[in-house]
């Protein structure tokens, strides 16, 4: 499926929940399928910290499919031959979306910092604005990780529009630890020399700082089990150590790798504000609590966990379900035992397949 | 609650009853999932603290109760959470179960209690006069009683006299 991405520049000003505003803000999406006459087989997919809109198919003449290319297709999970699948890069991002990347139309520079703060309700208002420009009448929202944050968003922001919420390895609230470990990495991204105060797109890039952000991520994304399978103590192309600094161990050669591959696709400043809205993000918060939050959504949920999540474990995904059982919402809930921690939701496809195509063809 | 893979919830769905079903095994989930049922992965032994007060018309404990790590504790539960309850067992008084034992001199096994002494789930296996007892013990109403043999419901006269004896399966219908 040879795909392509499209942009839909807003021609409105967006209001953002900090109280500043965003004009001409443009969105970078993908479609697959076909919306059908009654426009209610629409399925938006959200993506995680660091995704884009090219979640399924292959860009001519790629050969590395899209981020969700093992759930996305025909007779796939999001069946494209029944679904109409949509995927935007998020408010903020730095994949086609308006983020602080972008030329500020007012001052013809970047935003650097300037880029007001963003917070997930806002990235929804954007998506809400792209799929009415699609004529889409009815929506399930699906998501893992940050993605399951604005499905439930989606679910409390648009009540009538949303059907069905597939929220997978996520939360209503990030856990201490986990805002914890976003501090460390805005702050290796913030102490690099070449930050600039976010002023760096014409000079050199703090890509220390933010291949350190990744690496401390990756940690987070796998867990003890999954690091010992993967790496156990073993050397990087050797049987001894070195007596001094460099990579020794392969764990070090992979965190390695994964910072460097990551400082060539990712902006550093797009890190910052993501983080940020992914720590601020707290329904109960919000709302008063997690209970009245979800009184008056019309949808039905599918929450997924993974045994071995720590960053977004099971026990916050049964306290959402709880929420919503207690609301007599329609809930089905799954912890699929996996060795692979947080990365799970987007290795262990096979399991959820099953629950997805079984959840999307309920009545 | 134990709702396996969802046979007899779909069963009750397709009669047009909203209901909802819990087990602990993921593998049931997905074959849940797949009829088409709302269900909810968990231990039941935990208790039913995502479900407030007297939030449903029925909780059905089939067949499940003799596996549970607190069958008192997951009565009481239901008890506050549903209605009326249903409860279902294989009745260890079955005169087949005390022949099995008495003659053989080993832990019984049948059809409906297939397993081996080491790997049996059925931990807390019981009797109707046990629930009975227990029923009276915890203050709640035994509104009807359900003698089963092979799988089909039996009425004769023995099966009400000598419920205990006769009766290879049972089902209560409990409220408050």
């Amino acid at each position: 499926m040879i795909v392509e991405t499209k942009y839909y520049t807003i021609n409105e000003n967006i209001e953002l929940e900090s109280g500043k505003s965003l004009n001409n803000i443009q969105v970078a999406y993908e479609t697959y399928g076909k919306l059908n006459d009654k426009a209610d087989n629409a399925i938006l997919l959200l993506h995680a910290l660091t995704g884009d809109a090219h979640a399924a198919g292959y860009h001519e003449g790629e050969t590395r499919p899209g981020w969700w290319n093992d759930m996305v297709g025909e007779n796939k999970a999001f069946d494209t031959n029944k679904y109409f699948v949509i995927c935007s890069n998020m408010l903020g991002g730095c994949k086609g979306t308006t983020g602080p990347n972008s030329i500020n139309p007012e001052t013809g520079v970047e935003y650097g910092l300037s880029f007001p703060v963003i917070t997930i309700s806002d990235v929804v208002r954007v998506q809400k604005k792209l799929i009415d420009y699609l004529g889409v009448k009815k929506l399930t929202v699906a998501g893992g990780s940050m993605g399951g944050m604005q499905a439930l968003q989606w679910a409390l922001d648009y009540k009538k529009m949303v059907n069905r919420v597939i929220v997978i390895a996520s939360t209503h609230k990030l856990s201490t630890q986990s805002i914890a470990f976003n501090a460390v990495g805005r702050n290796a991204i913030l102490q690099d020399p070449n930050f600039q105060g976010g002023n760096y797109y014409h000079s050199k890039k703090p890509d220390k700082g933010l291949s350190i952000a990744r690496m401390v991520g990756h940690i987070t994304y796998l867990c003890q089990e999954a690091m010992q399978n993967k790496f156990d103590r073993r050397f990087q192309d050797k049987n001894t150590p070195s007596f001094d600094f460099g990579i020794d161990f392969e764990v070090e050669s992979y965190l390695a790798h994964q910072g460097q591959v990551f400082v060539d696709r990712f902006d550093a400043n797009s890190y910052l504000y993501i983080t940020k809205a992914v720590d601020y993000f707290d329904i109960a918060k919000k709302y008063g609590s997690l209970e009245s939050a979800f009184k008056d959504t019309e949808a039905k949920y599918l929450v997924i966990s993974f045994s071995s999540d720590w960053l977004f474990p099971p026990s916050q995904s049964k306290e959402l379900c709880k929420a919503l059982m207690h609301n007599k919402k329609d809930v089905s809930y799954c912890e699929i035992e996996s060795p692979c921690g947080h990365d799970a939701f987007l290795l262990e496809y096979e399991t959820q397949t099953k629950i997805i195509k079984s959840f999307l063809r309920s009545e | 609650m134990g709702c396996g893979d969802g046979t007899l919830l779909k069963m009750l769905k397709d009669k047009g009853v909203k209901a909802r079903g819990i087990d602990i095994d993921q593998k049931n989930i997905v074959k849940c999932l797949e009829k088409g049922l709302s269900v909810v992965q968990g231990d039941i032994d935990e208790g039913l603290s995502d479900y407030p007060n007297q939030s449903y018309d029925y909780v059905i404990l089939n067949q499940t109760v003799q596996s549970t790590q607190n069958p008192d504790y997951v009565i009481k539960e239901m008890l506050r959470v549903g209605r009326k309850i249903v409860v279902s067992f294989p009745n260890f008084a079955f005169y087949k179960v005390r022949f099995y034992l008495l003659f053989k001199g080993k832990m019984p096994k049948s059809k409906i209690l297939p397993f081996e002494w080491f790997n049996t789930p059925n931990i807390h296996l019981l009797t109707i006069k046990d629930f009975f007892q227990f029923a009276k013990d915890n203050n709640f109403t035994i509104e009807k009683k359900i003698c089963m043999n092979k799988a089909k419901v039996k009425k004769g006269f023995l099966y009400k006299i000598f419920d205990n004896f006769f009766c290879e399966e049972v089902i209560f219908l409990c409220s408050n």
